[in-house]
């Protein structure tokens, strides 16, 4: 980060080698190398960016310990300037965790397991992986950050738990199949992610972060559209294309105070009476008698 | 009957697409599907008809037209319409091409069973060509490229391990009235285009005769059951004749079979594709 309050983010809309992670580190230190060279602080990549998506049976032998050396090999990539990117992770009791990790200064800071696991459609992620449990902030060297991993933005819950947690950033990570086709210049899925991902930046006047992949795997297609999005909901970069890109952009993180000056939506936000409305309704669901 | 209305009356607006975010989709599809295993080329059959056509016009996009070659494999009865036409699409393309005439081995085979139907005599036809397709694939290093349409699959209107067998399938999920506009978008030929569709297996056999419905009309009916998940009785208050939606859902379920791999007897714990689950891109 300069002096001046500025900070250079890249994202890597990448196309990872499905299954094979020793391929995608060393890309992934071509991209870092890359990142670095135009002076970027902060790099992030897809989900599951080490590893690809569609896994299926492979989610085992592509899983990765918190506690191993290749993850102090993903920690190092992060020399030179801050890396978020997407593994499978091993807990020692042998659960599957689809997760979005943290680095700096060769530390691991954070790690976000994705929470939700759509399972429905073209998607079996509940057969392979196991749920999440918490969405937690956490400190960066540019301010508050907090990570979603792709479906988990589908659920407004998510991103306003961070909200409340005063995140100035959200990260999300995404490996999003292209689908739906009309008569637009641009596929549904697309479109649905544009409209998210700027309300959320606006309604929560927080920075937003999207990377997406691009490629194909087993014929499905990666649509790309990476975006950085300002607290005022307008978007400040974005690769529209579906081919790999280092979308760059520079963000001003006074930003968010002054829209939030402007438009003190956090401020004035009701906890209490969101948490006691939300006990209210889960009583009333849980005592019905069938 | 009258020629399809492929190109002269409105498309059903929920089925109107955007060619070329389409044509850029499948593009990408061909040349990352084909290259990460580690081929450059591909062989299609190419018929003369609208599918193979665009199948042909986007492979050559993807791979150039040195990379395609057409295969065009006519039977003595085939209409010689389907090979001049499949000629014109090798000709504006500028891909290579193999002529082979299928009659001797067809025939060669038939002669021992004089009383096959036209039935018979058509799925061998189609097993024949793919047999030289995936010949001429090993002898040229090449891929078989698909060329089946999305209302095609669904309605089992095609010949299992005959025109169904390909490595990949890049208009699959391409609804007939969909390639229509594709094919029209990238310069098929509009005589290709509009022509009456035909498997061409015996002489004057035509889809939607044997089908006993228009392409436009099934379509709409299929975006319907399978895109929106319509039940039978919303169906019929879409207005959509009861006999018409029984004979298409006899159709897409009694074809099942064919859109999936032979059923494997279950005995161990890790039985293909049942829960040995890897994908085809494995390491890609």
């Amino acid at each position: 980060m300069s002096q001046d309050g500025r900070l250079s983010v890249a994202l890597a809309q990448m196309d990872p080698v499905l299954g094979d992670r020793g391929r995608n580190l060393e890309r992934h230190r071509q991209w870092v190398k890359q990142a670095a060279e135009t002076g970027a602080s902060l790099l992030v990549f897809p989900e599951l960016s080490l590893t690809g998506y569609f896994l299926k049976d492979l989610v085992p032998e592509s899983a990765i310990q918190l506690d191993s050396k290749e993850m102090r090999d993903l920690a190092a990539l992060s020399t030179e300037l801050d890396v978020v990117l997407g593994a499978v992770i091993e807990s020692p009791d042998h659960r599957y965790f689809n997760a979005s990790l943290y680095f700096s200064r060769d530390e691991l800071v954070h790690v976000h397991r994705k929470v939700y696991l759509p399972t429905y459609g073209m998607f079996d992620e509940q057969r392979y992986f196991a749920p999440g449990d918490r969405f937690r902030s956490f400190a960066t060297p540019f301010g508050r950050a907090g990570m979603l991993v792709c479906e988990d933005i589908w659920h407004l819950s998510s991103a306003y738990i961070l909200s409340l947690e005063g995140v100035d950033m959200i990260i999300c990570p995404s490996s999003s199949p292209g689908r739906g086709i009309t008569t637009d210049e641009r596929l549904g899925t697309a479109e649905s992610y544009a409209l998210v991902c700027r309300t959320y930046a606006q309604f929560l006047t927080t920075f937003f972060l999207y990377c997406n992949r691009v490629g194909f795997e087993d014929g499905a297609n990666f649509w790309g559209g990476s975006m950085v999005i300002g607290p005022n909901g307008d978007i400040i970069a974005q690769h529209q294309d579906a081919d790999e890109a280092l979308v760059l952009a520079t963000l001003d993180l006074a930003d968010v105070r002054r829209e939030r000056l402007a438009n003190p939506l956090l401020r004035d936000e009701r906890i209490e009476l969101t948490i006691n409305e939300l006990r209210r309704v889960w009583h009333e669901r849980t005592r019905k008698p069938y | 009957m009258s020629a399809p209305a492929s190109l002269t009356e409105p498309v059903f607006p929920p089925l109107a697409i955007h060619p070329e975010l389409v044509r850029g989709i499948l593009v990408g599809f061909i040349q990352n599907e084909v290259r990460k295993v580690g081929f450059d080329r591909v062989v299609l059959n190419l018929s003369g008809g609208v599918d193979s056509s665009l199948v042909a016009f986007l492979a050559t996009e993807a791979l150039g037209k040195d990379n395609v070659m057409a295969l065009i494999l006519p039977y003595k009865d085939s209409d010689p319409k389907s090979r001049s036409d499949a000629l014109e699409v090798v000709a504006q393309l500028g891909i290579r091409h193999l002529e082979i005439d299928i009659t001797p081995q067809l025939d060669a085979y038939f002669a021992r069973f004089p009383e096959a139907d036209q039935v018979r005599r058509g799925n061998k036809m189609a097993r024949e060509r793919m047999t030289i397709a995936y010949d001429q694939s090993v002898a040229w290093r090449a891929l078989v490229i698909g060329t089946s349409n999305k209302t095609e699959l669904l309605l089992g209107y095609g010949t299992i391990y005959g025109d169904m067998a390909s490595a990949i399938n890049p208009i699959g999920d391409l609804y007939k009235t969909q390639v229509w506009q594709l094919a029209d978008a990238l310069g098929v030929p509009t005589a290709i285009v509009q022509k009456a569709p035909s498997a061409d297996l015996w002489t004057g056999q035509s889809d939607e005769t044997e089908l006993g419905f228009q392409y436009r009309m099934i379509d709409q009916l299929l975006y319907y059951l399978v895109e929106r998940r319509y039940t039978e009785e919303e169906l019929k208050r879409q207005g959509f004749d009861e006999a018409f939606i029984t004979e298409i859902m006899r159709r897409v379920r009694e074809n099942q079979y064919k859109r999936r791999l032979p059923v494997i007897a279950k005995l161990t714990s890790r039985t293909i594709d049942r829960d040995f689950r890897y994908p085809r891109d494995w390491g890609r």
